[in-house]
């Protein structure tokens, strides 16, 4: 089962969601948690896990070939995304511009902008007591996440097999990150703020998902602070709500200091598990 | 006039929140400019009325002209996104996949293939509740933000406020550390950057200083929910005069940022004599001051 | 020697425009010939990305020794003017293109 844990913006709690109901399945199941917030990859440091192996994760870009060059500055006519340029009797390329589209390489009359393997990030597996833990790390300056995103998904399915059940800390938005994150996923939960900012996010993601064809359902954190206008929207839509974490001071400065939650918070713990037993529901049912 | 840019690299940190409350004390003086088009909330705090909205174009991608397609294939054996199928013995791009990057339309021996301007959102100049004007835009769905669309939302805030004789320019910037964040700080003035005491808000904080260091802008700096781990926030407090930051000041964990934000008020019209709203104002008059 | 600002307008007496990779022109001043030469850049408003490198291009075909702007240019565009020997001067972002031009001969700008 393929599980992705999102947002319609940063800081609702998706990486504090996401790392505890992980750990807490991983005590009677095998469970991969799969931090796809490339950019950010926060999970990492409320799970301190052993290091088991590290793999460098590439992506294509062209490399001048100055030899062969005959500066037509084709090249740089053809490249979109502005990587390229002719700098007088030298041809630059810009690695965190370039989409990796062979336009400038396959166009080139004289092959001299052949394609190389150009590191963008890290994937590093981890064990953390029972459970796996896959972290993908963009590299700085990097900003093509997408790319990163599909190779993690690929390395996942290679790794684990469909006896794991596959959590995914997804990117927050609702742009090109997300959709690549969720690609093949059986169940999105989005998680979302009790306040006007928080409801204006879930409109624009549950929109998102609608346009995906996703099954999801929702988590409302930090409950009790703001209004009751999420739940009356997810009624009038007919959308599941799955758990209501309550807001408390003491979740937060857990949180601070990078601890995880359900075992320490009672209050907490078992809104995990009536997560967890919505979330089984939702996905058996058809 | 003085551009100001309010940033936070990590969502979260309640940069919307203060960076409304700024535009409460402002008044009429600056004209507001919403960057951050993926969560762009601060409308529901300064009730715009969403007027003269105009479509936006960023970013390309390609449309057969099924006419002229000769049905060869060549577009689809360069295509490096699995953009473009055979459905039907026709040849389709998938304009959700379709990058934009024009390589097809480079080797069609037919010309069949066009680079059409994707239409991403829309684009406003409304009047607000402070009796001034915002510029602000709404994306699509499965739309990105960009560097132009940043541009274009800055540069229609900065025009007016030439135009009108405004104090200053007022920016939510976008999140992250990419292209729309480099927009939205070139040409600023002053830089706030807004950040919390846990450990991603630290490490978020130092990347994106890292880049406001290179375009040289002075920055400042708050320290929201400050209590919630006081020695971290210590620990901000020592890199900021490190890097020669302006600390503008810490602000409490307080619900009652949430508790204005649910009857669409910032926290200074809510209540402004609570503590975080004497701390904002501080921290308003301490960014005038550097400006001066 | 020739001097490029990034500017707002096409005159001495027009703003500077205080970014680079998205300047909306370029005055360029030879101060032997004394001649000035205007390039209109507003073309770079159309690229959704990768503004600073493009513009940058654009920069080294006037041939300028010096360029004169607001903000540091940002990373990309910093890579290629270094590589083209263009020497940067910031902190006009708030003058007349004139007044730029008299802060840079007091020695009033600061370096990068």
């Amino acid at each position: 089962m393929k599980i992705a844990i999102a947002s319609g913006k940063g800081g609702t709690g998706k990486t504090t969601l996401s790392t505890n109901l992980s750990v807490f399945l991983s005590e009677t199941e095998k469970v991969v948690l799969v931090d796809l917030d490339v950019e950010e990859p926060n999970s990492g440091l409320f799970i301190q896990g052993k290091l088991l192996s590290e793999h460098i994760q590439y992506k294509e870009i062209p490399e001048w070939v100055q030899e062969a060059c005959t500066l037509c500055g084709e090249c740089q006519d053809v490249c979109n995304f502005n990587a390229v340029i002719q700098l007088g009797d030298s041809i630059m390329v810009f690695p965190e511009l370039c989409h990796s589209c062979h336009a400038c390489s396959g166009l080139c009359p004289v092959g001299a902008l052949p394609m190389k393997p150009k590191e963008i990030g890290l994937i590093r597996k981890y064990k953390y007591n029972n459970l796996d833990f896959v972290e993908s790390r963009l590299n700085i300056g990097e900003e093509q996440s997408t790319q990163l995103i599909a190779n993690t998904n690929h390395f996942t399915d290679e790794n684990y097999n469909n006896d794991y059940i596959k959590l995914f800390d997804s990117p927050p938005g609702t742009s090109c990150p997300v959709i690549e994150a969720t690609k093949g996923v059986d169940y999105v939960v989005l998680i979302t703020e009790p306040t006007p900012f928080g409801l204006h996010d879930l409109k624009l993601a549950v929109d998102t998902m609608r346009d995906l064809n996703k099954k999801f359902g929702v988590v409302i954190n930090r409950y009790g602070i703001g209004n009751d206008d999420v739940i009356g929207y997810c009624e009038e839509e007919n959308i599941s709500i799955l758990a209501r974490i309550p807001n408390r001071r003491d979740i937060a400065e857990l949180y601070s200091r990078g601890e995880l939650l359900y075992d320490k918070v009672p209050e907490f713990g078992s809104e995990i598990i009536s997560l967890w037993n919505n979330i089984r529901k939702e996905v058996e049912a058809e | 006039m003085k551009e100001i840019v309010v940033i936070s690299g990590k969502g979260g940190t309640g940069k919307t929140s203060i960076t409304a409350s700024f535009s409460v004390l402002a008044g009429r003086d600056a004209i507001l400019a919403d960057c951050d088009v993926d969560a762009a909330d601060m409308h529901l705090l300064l009730e715009p009325d969403f007027a003269n909205p105009g479509d936006f174009y960023s970013g390309e991608v390609s449309e057969i002209i099924e006419d002229k397609c000769t049905q060869c294939g060549e577009c689809m054996k360069v295509c490096h996104f699995d953009a473009i199928s055979l459905i039907d013995a026709k040849h389709r791009i998938d304009p959700v996949s379709c990058e934009g990057c024009g390589y097809c339309t480079h080797v069609c021996p037919e010309n069949a293939i066009i680079s059409r301007e994707l239409n991403v959102g829309k684009c406003f100049v409304s009047s607000v509740k402070t009796g001034t004007k915002m510029v602000h835009a709404r994306l699509g769905v499965a739309a990105d933000n960009s560097g132009k669309l940043v541009a274009k939302v800055k540069n229609e805030a900065k025009e007016l406020a030439v135009k009108l004789g405004k104090k200053y320019v007022l920016v939510d910037g976008s999140p992250g550390i990419g292209c729309p964040v480099t927009s939205s700080l070139t040409g600023a003035d002053f830089v706030v950057l807004v950040t919390e005491p846990s450990v991603s808000g630290v490490h978020d904080l130092k990347r994106l200083y890292e880049l406001v260091k290179k375009f040289r802008i002075p920055a400042g700096c708050i320290i929201n929910k400050a209590d919630l781990n006081s020695k971290t926030s210590q620990s901000i407090i020592d890199y900021l005069k490190e890097e020669n930051i302006l600390y503008l000041g810490s602000y409490k964990y307080d619900l009652a940022f949430t508790r204005a934000m649910t009857e669409g008020k910032t926290i200074v019209e809510w209540d402004g004599a609570n503590s975080i709203s004497l701390s904002i104002k501080e921290s308003w008059e301490k960014i005038k001051e550097s400006l001066l | 020697m020739r001097i490029a600002f990034t500017t707002k307008g096409d005159k001495w007496e027009s703003m500077m425009d205080p970014r680079f990779g998205r300047t909306e022109y370029f005055l360029v001043y030879d101060d032997k010939s004394k001649e000035v030469t205007v390039y209109d850049n507003t073309d770079v408003q159309g690229e959704a990305h990768g503004a600073g490198p493009r513009t940058a291009t654009e920069l080294f075909k006037l041939n300028p020794d010096i360029l004169i702007t607001g903000n540091g240019p940002g990373g990309n565009a910093g890579t290629v003017l270094e590589k083209a020997g263009i020497e940067v001067y910031i902190g006009a972002g708030q003058m007349t293109v004139k007044e730029a031009l008299e802060a840079f001969l007091n020695n009033k700008l600061e370096k990068i």
